[in-house]
């Protein structure tokens, strides 16, 4: 794979030709203070000096390093899965009409393509659990489909890491080898690129950018493996979902139980959380109804009603669902975990609950059963 | 033709602005007179029609006997009969007396309490008769009561979410104010509905909807504790519109002299 060299003032060009290309551009720009994902006019809308500060139930940013780099606030408090994968979306009308009913569906082909700017490596393996998950199996979400079909990736790799990062011990970051079009390491001066596809290749082709030193490669290099080695928290894969399956009437969820308020900000936040609801709505006259799907959460009560009521009424038993699933379930149901390490859920969880910490709480307490068990 | 539904909308200790927040349909007020038969709603028209009514909607909390009575009254010629707004959801603003003794307050405030005839409570309408459903909101989202008329012609249930203000809050894309400033937001248990409209403008929820089904009170509580509010201001926050809610009552009273 060759590397190439895109200095700062190139940013722009980059932007330029994915236009070109028919994309509607999206990436991180500062909204009310915050780095947020949007439309991108120009590379001097990116974050330019901007650094976040991630802890659990906590959130801050600084405008004031050096505006040499425009990735340093690691990731914002939303990722990309509002994009492909919205929040609400319509999935049919029907209309009374003389001879009967007639039905419309949104076409997701006549949207613009994406072009995502700035995905991390953890979101971008969200981005490929997502691809399993709603693309691959029997039911597969056509929309969705479409617009990641449809889509061009620029990953950023990571050459910092936030607090709360963990990607590297569940090995999804703080670099992406795969399934990009285009990959970006931010260093001094610049961006080292890589073409992870054909449609990256063309482009960066028609871009006829030189080609990276090995000192720059180098200084990527060097740059992520510091993120990686920076991590502090820790999430080991090694006999998750035994773990959790072992312990399922673990008194631990009670206690988390009693912490945990129930809100669901983790699974909103959650680049693989996927579930939603569907929702029917009439109009006034009664002529015309509409379906809308909207993502839903594990921790509503309303989330497992069943005939006769909720099956899941204490928030133990919801964070339970919802650990388990991420960490377990999903193993058995897809092949893979359904965690990425980006942390977002301990950062926005208001009252800072770390599944880091819990599952680290998990082997303490089964490591000591398993202790007392071996007493004579 | 099937005969138009026949709507009522009735006011007890209230502000009224439930009600206007149903004139506030603007858009959708020619609408509405075609698909229902507004027969009562006084602020709107003084030609009212009698009972029986197909939909009543109830604005305000009872607090006085006569209403008492008015309540039994109206209940028994609705067939559904639904509360709109915090005040007759929950008591209101002014279910805040409910926590001291009335007779105090009418001693203090009024020259001649000898005339004043109140319950000792302020009452949300369910503590008297059976409602059969809800909208919550200092006031109400008149969308939402676009949706529950919609709901209630079409015969089916209206689409009032029961679960907390943070989804709404996150699928409008916003960032939780509580992480981001440190601000002591109601939102993870307060019940969605209002579509974040605070956390939109960097503002904490204050619980104008009441609390969401299954709401952490004291999770929450115990964190804004962690956070630095002292527990008069755990009891000020708990104790606004819907200060007499279960949840937040019960909780509000654990933080009193904290």
């Amino acid at each position: 794979m060759n590397a190439y060299w895109l200095s700062r003032d190139r940013l722009d060009a980059l932007l330029e030709a994915l236009k070109r290309r028919g994309y509607r551009v999206i990436g991180p720009v500062m909204r009310e203070g915050l780095p947020t994902l949007a439309p991108l006019e120009r590379a001097r809308d990116l974050p330019w000096g901007v650094e976040a500060r991630a802890a659990p139930g906590r959130y801050e940013v600084r405008e004031d390093a050096p505006k040499a780099r425009a990735f340093d606030f690691v990731l914002t408090p939303q990722g990309w899965k509002r994009l492909l994968f919205p929040p609400e979306r319509l999935l049919f009308r029907v209309r009374r009409t003389d001879l009967g009913y007639e039905v419309t569906t949104p076409d997701p082909e006549a949207e613009p393509p994406l072009a995502l700017f700035g995905v991390r490596p953890c979101e971008l393996r969200a981005i490929q659990i997502h691809d399993r998950v709603l693309s691959q199996g029997p039911f597969a979400d056509e929309a969705y489909t479409a617009r990641r079909r449809a889509a061009f990736i620029v990953v950023v790799q990571c050459t910092r890491s936030l607090e709360t990062c963990f990607c590297a011990s569940v090995g999804t970051g703080p670099e992406a080898r795969e399934g990009f079009d285009l990959a970006l390491t931010e260093v001094t001066d610049g961006f080292v690129v890589v073409s992870g596809s054909f449609k990256g290749a063309d482009l960066l082709q028609e871009m006829d950018l030189p080609e990276a030193t090995e000192a720059q490669q180098r200084e990527a290099r060097e740059a992520v493996a510091r993120a990686a080695r920076s991590q502090r928290r820790r999430l080991d894969p090694q006999g998750l979902r035994d773990l959790l399956y072992g312990n399922l009437e673990s008194p631990l969820w009670q206690e988390i139980g009693e912490r945990c308020i129930g809100c669901g900000n983790c699974t909103m936040v959650c680049p693989t959380c996927f579930c939603t609801t569907v929702e029917d709505g009439s109009d006034l006259s009664g002529r015309e109804a509409w379906r809308i799907q909207r993502w839903d959460s594990c921790f509503s009560v309303e989330y497992a009603y069943i005939h006769g009521g909720s099956i899941r009424r204490s928030v133990a038993s919801r964070y339970r669902q919802w650990l388990t699933h991420k960490l377990a379930g999903w193993q058995d149901q897809f092949g893979t975990l359904g965690c990425v390490g980006c942390g977002r859920c301990i950062v926005w969880c208001p009252v800072g609950i770390d599944l880091t910490e819990e599952v680290a709480r998990f082997r303490e307490q089964h490591a000591a059963v398993a202790a007392q068990e071996e007493q004579p | 033709m099937r005969r138009k539904p026949r709507i009522a909308v009735w006011k007890f200790a209230s502000c009224d602005g439930c009600q206007l927040s149903l004139l506030d349909l603007e858009d959708h007020l020619l609408e509405i007179a075609d698909a229902v038969d507004i027969a009562y709603f006084l602020e709107a028209s003084r030609a009212t029609k009698p009972g029986p009514y197909d939909i009543s909607l109830v604005e305000g909390s009872i607090t006085t006997p006569h209403d008492r009575r008015r309540i039994l009254q109206i209940r028994r010629q609705s067939r559904f009969l639904v509360t709109i707004g915090a005040c007759a959801t929950a008591g209101g603003i002014q279910a805040l007396r409910n926590f001291r003794k009335v007779q105090e307050f009418v001693r203090l405030v009024y020259a001649h309490p000898e005339y004043i005839d109140t319950l000792e409570h302020s009452h949300p309408v369910s503590d008297f008769v059976p409602v059969d459903f809800e909208l919550r909101g200092c006031p109400v989202n008149k969308y939402q009561v676009l949706e529950l008329v919609s709901a209630l012609l079409a015969g089916r249930r209206p689409r009032v979410p029961r679960y907390s203000l943070c989804q709404e809050c996150k699928r409008r894309g916003l960032a939780c104010v509580m992480v981001t400033r440190n601000e002591p937001c109601l939102g993870p248990i307060v019940q969605a509905g209002c579509g974040a409209l605070c956390p939109a403008y960097h503002r904490p929820c204050f619980g104008c909807f009441g609390p969401a089904e299954g709401a952490q009170v004291a999770a929450l509580a115990q964190e804004l504790r962690r956070r630095g509010r002292s527990g008069p201001e755990v009891v000020r926050l708990l104790r606004t519109f819907n200060a007499w809610a279960p949840e937040f009552r019960e909780e509000s009273v654990r933080h009193e002299g904290a």
